[in-house]
């Protein structure tokens, strides 16, 4: 009688921490972010297709089915580690067959040489570019990622790609300044 | 809070963790009062003094400008206007190297001092009182006042908070070791120090007014006592001499033993903090109308012959207060703006005063000598004790040193005020706070990369969505055009079926009037309209089609002679008028000739079915046909046009770079050259243009055989409409039919063939 007892008592208290489990799975559910997710946070969204993918999305999905971590020009060594870290992986130098990190750029159009085809426009990915059809065509600076991706279409080459210069506000202390002193 | 106050009043303060006593040496530029100075030749005025935005320019180059005249102005609160600080001629307006450690150029307004000094219309407002707090507020902005402790806090934000204000703390503490300009203010404007507090009182009403002044400058907190003395409101707090007291949370927790949370302002735990300079800026800006366009400059050091304190005019360039005080370059120039715990070396000494700079050191090298070579960390924690916000400095330098930001954070780097004391203890000599103003820089700038690259995402998403949102409704609009053509061709079916039974009912009666000639006339009326109605039918339908696209044309002429077909079927029991008959003759004609040019077409099809072109079984396919060819033809031409000219553009632009490089030298000698000039301006337009050509001509080249295949891809409706239309066929014109058939069969074969030759030529152009 003792065991059909402790059998039920401890089948009752099975079931009470099971309903209270599986109701704290429900409604404690963490929504992680899907791994294309957590992975498109980490690239610096220029859009500018260096990887081989059109945009930072579909490289995110591209590493996300295995493809390598170091495409990323733009982002440089500190989106290589961050990408490692994400996806346990050791972090790898730049791809050599991907253009050194490059200063950071932004597309300047030489406004009296622009003709107005839009080309510009519809290539560009974030529609920092400004302008209709036989109007000149301008460049939202804050709005441009450098991506360069403007520069080929443009019929009459009157695009380029200018360094962003440093401001007081941007500027970053040098510790290079910092005297250096050879100790015999 | 009651026992708060009493503490307060019997000056028992609290004291901060840390903190460090470096010699003061203040006396070497307190004993003289407060100089004038002469107006130096030019006057740089920098736009941007003030945390914030800077306001945009409302003057103009060669405009004169009075003393106190506003240079410019802005809509952005955070914003506060800069003054002409004498009256004077605007000489520029252009970049200059700014007062920052990194002399970057900033905008700057270039004033010569016409020597007079004559003021604008100054407006005081001496019955403050009576006015309106926002008004009051609204002077001080316009007085272009922002905090002159360091910061250059705008203060015109700061005097009206959201909260109430408990204390409000005049900072006169001046804890940076050589520097004496608040010192010798308060000796010397005690009495407009303190106008300057009522005037913040009004504003603030707070519970309590603390004046902090540390314990080594006597003279000042007596001056201060004496201006203070009937306002029972107003405490003078003498506080022990310690670096940084006079930092705002140090001070606070000095005075209040109220820490500022972290990520919080003063102003959260009911505490507002104003420099002494700002309090008499104020009483300039309220009692006397006066905008900000001076303060108090410390000149000292052992380089300099006459240290002492002057008014300098804001924009001031620093070699002429150098002049002034007798400055003697040492070997190693050092100048350096603020104090030797918290300033910055002046890359050059062009740069201007603006409303922060309160000292200009010039040490010499025996009583500051170079920072010597630094050494590793020994981990002796010297700086963890000496730090006044309790952080632990070797961990920070270790994390920054290591660029990891993420641990630096948790150590909570942004907490650092930069003092400076742990740099002074440090017995490896570890320059930490560059360390951390580095990381700290780092760390903004990633956070700005990340705001930007989140802002790129979302447009680049928008752009995406709305390109697929275009996609679908061009997809949708070309399906709902298809529809409605099918449809048309269905009503056309029932059409030729309706058709049908008239001819049916027309042979019929053709048998009857044998047999019944009575109802001949009848029957012939009824012909006749019959047969008006099938040609307006052919004609509307005509109409109708022709309206189409070019693609349709060739069906038309298909389903018209469908039509035409079941004319002829009426014809033989027709006892219609001539003209009915003749117009029926012209039709037959022009059938027969579109037959003839279509079975020409399909012979030269099948003939020279290598041809590039497409020949479709109807006349306007030949119309195409020779467009295409057309087309080709004028492409190729431009091609070779656009070659030509890309390879004359390149020894063009070969030659005018040549021209260049030699013109530029001789640009300036010789003015022959402007016609070169402007030719090879010509010349580049003109290869602009070849280019655009040469780029379009490629382009064309790849699109061209997609297009061609596109076209083919809709004229394939066309089997079906004859699909349809065959089910008009009638025994009476069955040959007609058969020969219809071969037609069209002959005509598929040549577009068969003709698609796998544009493929062809695609598969080419693509390779």
């Amino acid at each position: 009688m003792l065991f059909v007892y402790s059998l039920f008592a401890i089948g009752l208290l099975a079931l009470i921490f099971g309903l209270i489990l599986g109701y704290a799975a429900v409604r404690f559910k963490v929504e992680a972010d899907p791994l294309v997710d957590q992975i498109d946070k980490l690239l610096p969204q220029t859009q500018c297709g260096q990887c081989g993918y059109p945009g930072c999305k579909p490289y995110a999905e591209a590493i996300a089915n295995g493809d390598d971590i170091n495409k990323c020009p733009p982002g440089g060594e500190a989106t290589v580690k961050n990408l490692a870290d994400l996806m346990g992986v050791d972090p790898k130098p730049l791809d050599d067959s991907h253009a050194q990190e490059p200063i950071k750029k932004v597309a300047f159009i030489r406004e009296d040489e622009c003709i107005g085809c839009t080309k510009c426009i519809v290539a560009c990915p974030v529609d920092a570019i400004l302008g209709a059809a036989k109007h000149m065509h301008t460049v939202i600076s804050d709005e441009c990622t450098g991506c360069d991706l403007c520069v080929d279409p443009c019929p009459v080459d009157c695009i380029e790609m200018r360094p962003v210069e440093a401001t007081a506000q941007s500027w970053r202390w040098d510790l290079n300044s910092i005297p250096v002193k050879q100790v015999s | 809070m009651e026992s708060l106050l009493n503490r307060i009043k019997n000056q028992r303060w609290w004291d901060f963790p840390g903190g460090v006593h470096p010699p003061s040496r203040k006396d070497i530029s307190n004993q003289g009062s407060i100089d004038n100075i002469a107006l130096p030749e030019l006057l740089h005025v920098s736009v941007k003094q003030h945390i914030g935005s800077e306001g945009k320019i409302k003057v103009e180059v060669g405009q004169r400008v009075l003393k106190g005249e506003a240079l410019t102005h802005s809509a952005n609160p955070f914003s506060v206007p800069v003054h002409a600080p004498t009256s004077g001629t605007i000489e520029a307006i252009d970049v200059h190297p700014s007062a920052h450690p990194s002399a970057l150029p900033e905008m700057a307004v270039h004033i010569k001092p016409d020597g007079l000094g004559q003021w604008i219309d100054l407006k005081p407002m001496q019955d403050y009182q009576q006015q309106n707090k926002s008004k009051v507020v609204e002077a001080i902005c316009k007085a272009g006042i922002s905090g002159m402790g360091g910061a250059g806090f705008p203060t015109h934000i700061k005097v009206s908070p959201k909260k109430d204000v408990q204390f409000l703390i005049i900072n006169g503490i001046e804890c940076e070791p050589y520097i004496t300009s608040d010192d010798r203010l308060m000796r010397e404007y005690a009495w407009q120090i303190r106008q300057g507090i009522d005037v913040l009182q009004y504003l603030l009403n707070p519970k309590q007014v603390l004046i902090g002044i540390e314990d080594n400058k006597p003279e000042a907190a007596e001056a201060m006592r004496v201006a203070c003395r009937d306002n029972e409101q107003y405490q003078i707090c003498v506080v022990p001499t310690k670096y940084p007291a006079g930092g705002e949370k140090q001070l606070i927790q000095t005075l209040t033993g109220q820490e500022v949370p972290q990520n919080g302002l003063p102003v959260d735990i009911g505490v507002i903090m104003q420099n002494v300079g700002t309090c008499y800026a104020i009483a300039d800006a309220i009692f006397s109308g006066k905008p900000l366009i001076q303060r108090v400059v410390t000149l000292t050091g052992e380089q300099f012959d006459a240290p002492q304190n002057v008014w300098a005019p804001i924009g001031t360039p620093i070699s002429h207060l150098l002049a002034h005080a007798g400055y003697q370059p040492a070997s190693t120039e050092r100048l350096i703006m603020g104090g030797p715990m918290m300033g910055f070396a002046l890359a050059n000494d062009h740069i201007p005063v603006v409303k922060t700079t309160n000292c200009i050191l010039a040490p010499s090298l025996s009583e500051m000598p170079l920072p010597p070579q630094k050494q590793a960390c020994i981990r002796c924690s010297a700086c963890a004790d000496a730090c006044p916000a309790s952080l632990l400095p070797q961990q920070l330098l270790w994390y920054a040193k290591a660029d990891d930001h993420e641990k630096a954070q948790e150590y909570n780097l942004f907490d650092c005020i930069e003092c400076g004391a742990c740099a002074y203890v440090c017995p490896s000599d570890i320059p930490l706070v560059h360390y951390y103003r580095t990381a700290k820089a780092d760390i903004r700038s990633a956070q700005q990369e990340k705001i930007q690259a989140d802002k790129a995402r979302e447009r680049f998403e928008a752009r995406k969505a709305r390109l697929e949102r275009d996609q679908i409704e061009r997809e949708e609009k070309h399906r709902q055009a298809a529809e409605a053509r099918k449809q048309a061709m269905q009503a056309d079916g029932s059409d030729a079926k309706a058709k049908i039974a008239a001819a049916l009912a027309r042979a019929k009666a053709k048998k009857a009037p044998s047999e019944d000639t009575s109802q001949t006339a009848d029957e012939a009326d009824n012909k006749k309209q019959q047969v008006a109605d099938a040609i307006a039918r052919a004609k509307a339908k005509r109409a109708a089609k022709q309206s189409d696209a070019t693609i349709d044309k060739a069906q038309d002429g298909v389903s018209g002679d469908e039509l035409s077909n079941a004319d002829n079927a009426t014809k033989p029991a027709d006892a219609a008028p001539a003209d009915v008959k003749k117009q029926q003759v012209a039709e037959a004609i022009a059938r027969a000739k579109a037959k003839r040019t279509a079975k020409l077409a399909e012979e030269s099809a099948s003939e020279s079915s290598e041809e590039e072109s497409t020949p479709i079984a109807a006349d306007s396919a030949q119309d195409d046909k020779k467009q295409q060819v057309a087309a080709a033809i004028a492409r190729a031409k431009a091609k070779r046009e656009a070659k030509l000219a890309e390879q004359q553009s390149a020894a063009n632009d070969k030659a005018a770079d040549n021209q260049q490089t030699d013109a530029e030298p001789a640009g300036a000698s010789s003015a022959d050259n402007s016609e070169p000039e402007y030719q090879q301006k010509k010349q580049r337009v003109a290869a602009a243009i070849a280019k655009a050509k040469a780029k379009k001509a490629a382009q064309q080249r790849a699109e061209k055989p997609q297009d061609g295949s596109e076209s083919e891809a809709i004229s394939e409706p066309e089997a079906t409409s004859e699909s349809l239309s065959s089910e008009t066929d009638t025994p009476e014109n069955e040959q007609q039919t058969a020969q219809d058939k071969k037609q069209r069969i002959a005509a598929a074969v040549a577009k068969a063939k003709a698609r796998q030759q544009a493929k062809k030529d695609a598969q080419e152009d693509n390779s």
